[in-house]
């Protein structure tokens, strides 16, 4: 009798649930609605921000807000693309930053007076789908041969890849080197006064475009994650042998994963392009690669959101604490460091759900939320079915 | 016609020759088993068969047709899935997702939804422990979700690698009930196994593989009566 009581009672501590895990329990019983109610006020706030300039969050006097904010944005764009590949098919990319420059060079060669096309005045509109297309591209080619090289060896080929882009801007005549191209071009507007919307000095319209951007994104990529694509993903991240003999052809899903990411890092480009209105071969360096998958681990790799909060904690804080540059990275890597003892999944983990009709399905299933079990194979192990 | 033929087949890993001029076949409906010592090279012939390894000589055939080219997520759409060696549960999913993944190419969701249930009524436990994670779950459980996620696929031929390793003596013998279960429903079975005792009482064939080699292939009862077998395999002097 007192025993059961006391095995009851360990039963009950047990399956406490890590906090993480409880929010998305409490997150996954709301309905839809409830959801969209929560979700809403969040956007709403999240495009208020640039509007916000004041303390605590403003930047000023040392960086502009507005472009702190655009620049932040712009990592998280970043990060999302970069989280298909390492966070959701698990696939160690250390060239990233090749795609982000394919993107930005693709801008300015379709709009700066600089380039080697003879009338180089395409519409923003048109360029965006041009980069994104020729990103793609680029990640079909890099990717087909170094796919299907695993672990390490993807991670110094894809290195190999970044630099190349790099070199090939240094030392191709056309590319332009350090002299680079001028007056890259942004989307098209003009307010009433005729003066145009987007421009170098303004981030508002820049940080407004890259949100809309990354709640697309976010959308798209959220549904694909639920797709057959997704789950195919995650067993090549968990077990890519096993993914095969249940007749995943990991292959062509590695390329997509690689092609998708590159896609996003060729969107991120070309707003970069556009919003410093400056392409040269400076700021493509493996450092700044390494940036991006540090931005990925530190938020959690795998979870949308935490590599969202990934690139803000990256981009935006050091310029709130006006962190000198030369002692941002040495900042980081202390960062990552204390975190990876402390918290190696990253601030906000993964945990893939699978099931493509989620939440209603495990409320089907078992009546409650989905308990992920971390200790409960312990607690009642002798209760089961013992054949 | 035989379900399953392998053709004189050589597989080499780099210098490594594991494989050496490997001839069997399985019938349908027939549970064949393959023993061997440590390295003898069992499951590279399983990885072979789902085509996880080239072959570097001979060919494989199954249901008539030559699969030696054949990529290895096609030939589960063939018909050939695997319990792989040391389980390989996606340690990340509950055991349900797990299950999904074993009926990755198929689309059929009420055949599905059946042998979900037929899953889940070989393996109960499974049932209970449907939304726990993979990796937590106890190495017994875990060769349930490896087999039962290859039933998934609802394959002809089963692979199974060594699919009582690690397990108490009372589950062995419950994964081996099931085995035949699984065969009595009319599944082909291809096991590998160290408990060459049981595997050989259960099986209709058996081959004895040492060193890369086929050393001897008869039926299950003549193999456990066959003493130069008993002495190796079956610790009995
Ligand atoms: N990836 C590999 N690279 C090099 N050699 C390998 C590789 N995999 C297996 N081998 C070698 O091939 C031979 C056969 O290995 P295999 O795994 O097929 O043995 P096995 O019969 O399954 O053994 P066990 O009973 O221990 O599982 C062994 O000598 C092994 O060392
Ligand atoms: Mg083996």
């Amino acid at each position: 009798m007192s025993a059961e009581v006391t095995t009851r009672t360990q039963a009950s501590e047990g399956t406490r649930q890590p906090f993480g895990q409880r929010v998305r329990d409490w997150w996954n019983s709301r309905s839809r609605l409830e959801q969209w109610l929560m979700i809403i006020p969040v956007v709403v706030l999240v495009y208020l921000l640039p509007v916000m300039n004041f303390f605590p969050l403003s930047t000023e006097p040392w960086t502009d807000y507005e472009l702190a904010l655009f620049n932040a944005a712009r990592l998280g764009l970043i990060a999302l693309g970069l989280n298909v590949v390492l966070g959701q098919a698990g696939l160690l990319d250390l060239g990233y930053v090749g795609f982000f420059a394919v993107g930005a060079y693709v801008a300015a060669i379709m709009t700066s007076r600089d380039s080697f096309l003879t009338d180089p005045r395409y519409s923003w509109v048109v360029v965006v789908p041009v980069a994104i297309a020729i990103t793609m591209v680029s990640g079909v080619v890099i990717g087909t041969p170094t796919l299907r090289l695993r672990g390490d060896y993807l991670a110094i080929v894809t290195l190999g890849f970044g630099e190349m882009v790099r070199l090939l801007a240094d030392n191709l005549e056309p590319l332009r080197g350090n002299r680079g191209f001028q007056d890259v071009g942004g989307p098209p507007g003009t307010y009433a006064n005729g003066s145009p919307i987007f421009t170098q000095g303004d981030g508002k319209p820049w940080y407004w475009l890259t949100v809309t951007f990354i709640i697309v994104i976010l959308l798209l990529i959220g549904n694909l994650e639920r797709s057959r694509v997704g789950r195919a993903w995650v067993a090549i991240r968990e077990d890519e042998d096993v993914a095969e003999i249940m007749g995943v052809p990991t292959f062509r899903f590695k390329v997509w994963a690689f092609v998708i990411g590159a896609g996003i890092g060729g969107l991120s480009g070309v707003l970069y392009a556009g919003q410093v209105g400056f392409v040269n071969n400076q700021r493509f360096d493996v450092v700044t690669s390494i940036l991006f998958v540090a931005a990925v681990v530190l938020g959690g790799s795998g979870n949308k959101l935490g590599v969202l909060l990934g690139a803000l904690v990256i981009s935006y804080l050091p310029d709130r604490f006006q962190l000198a540059p030369e002692y941002r990275f040495l900042i980081f890597g202390i960062a990552l460091i204390v975190l990876m003892i402390f918290r190696p999944q990253g601030l906000l983990g993964a945990r893939q759900r699978l099931l493509a009709r989620g939440r209603q399905a495990y409320q089907r299933l078992v009546g409650k939320p989905e308990p992920v079990a971390t200790e409960s194979a312990l607690i009642d192990s002798g209760k089961g079915t013992n054949a | 016609m035989a379900l399953l033929e392998l053709h004189s087949v050589s597989v080499a890993y780099g210098r490594i020759q594991a494989l050496r001029d490997i001839s069997l076949t399985v019938e349908e409906g027939e549970i064949v088993t393959l023993i061997g010592a440590n390295g003898a090279g069992k499951t590279t012939t399983m990885k072979a068969i789902s085509g996880l390894v080239p072959l570097s000589q001979g060919s494989i055939e199954f249901d008539g047709a030559d699969i030696s080219k054949v990529r290895a997520d096609l030939r589960v759409v063939r018909g050939i899935c695997q319990a792989p060696e040391g389980r390989g549960v996606f340690p990340g999913m509950t055991v349900r997702e797990n299950l999904e993944m074993g009926c990755y190419t198929r689309r059929d969701r009420k055949a599905i939804a059946e042998d979900f249930d037929r899953v889940f009524e070989l393996f109960p436990r499974l049932k209970e422990r449907a939304t726990q994670a993979g990796g937590t779950l106890s190495g017994g459980e875990q060769q349930m979700v490896a087999i039962g996620r290859a039933l998934m696929a609802r394959p002809r031929l089963l692979l199974l690698d060594e699919p009582s390793m690690g397990l108490a003596p009372q589950f062995i013998q419950q994964i081996f009930n099931i085995i035949t279960e699984i065969n009595k429903q009319g599944t082909t079975v291809l096991l590998v196994e160290q408990n060459a005792q049981q595997a050989l009482s259960r099986a209709h064939r058996g081959y004895v593989l040492e060193t890369g080699s086929v050393t001897r292939a008869s039926t299950g009862k003549d193999l456990l009566a066959d003493p130069a077998v008993k002495e190796a395999y079956l610790g009995v002097a």
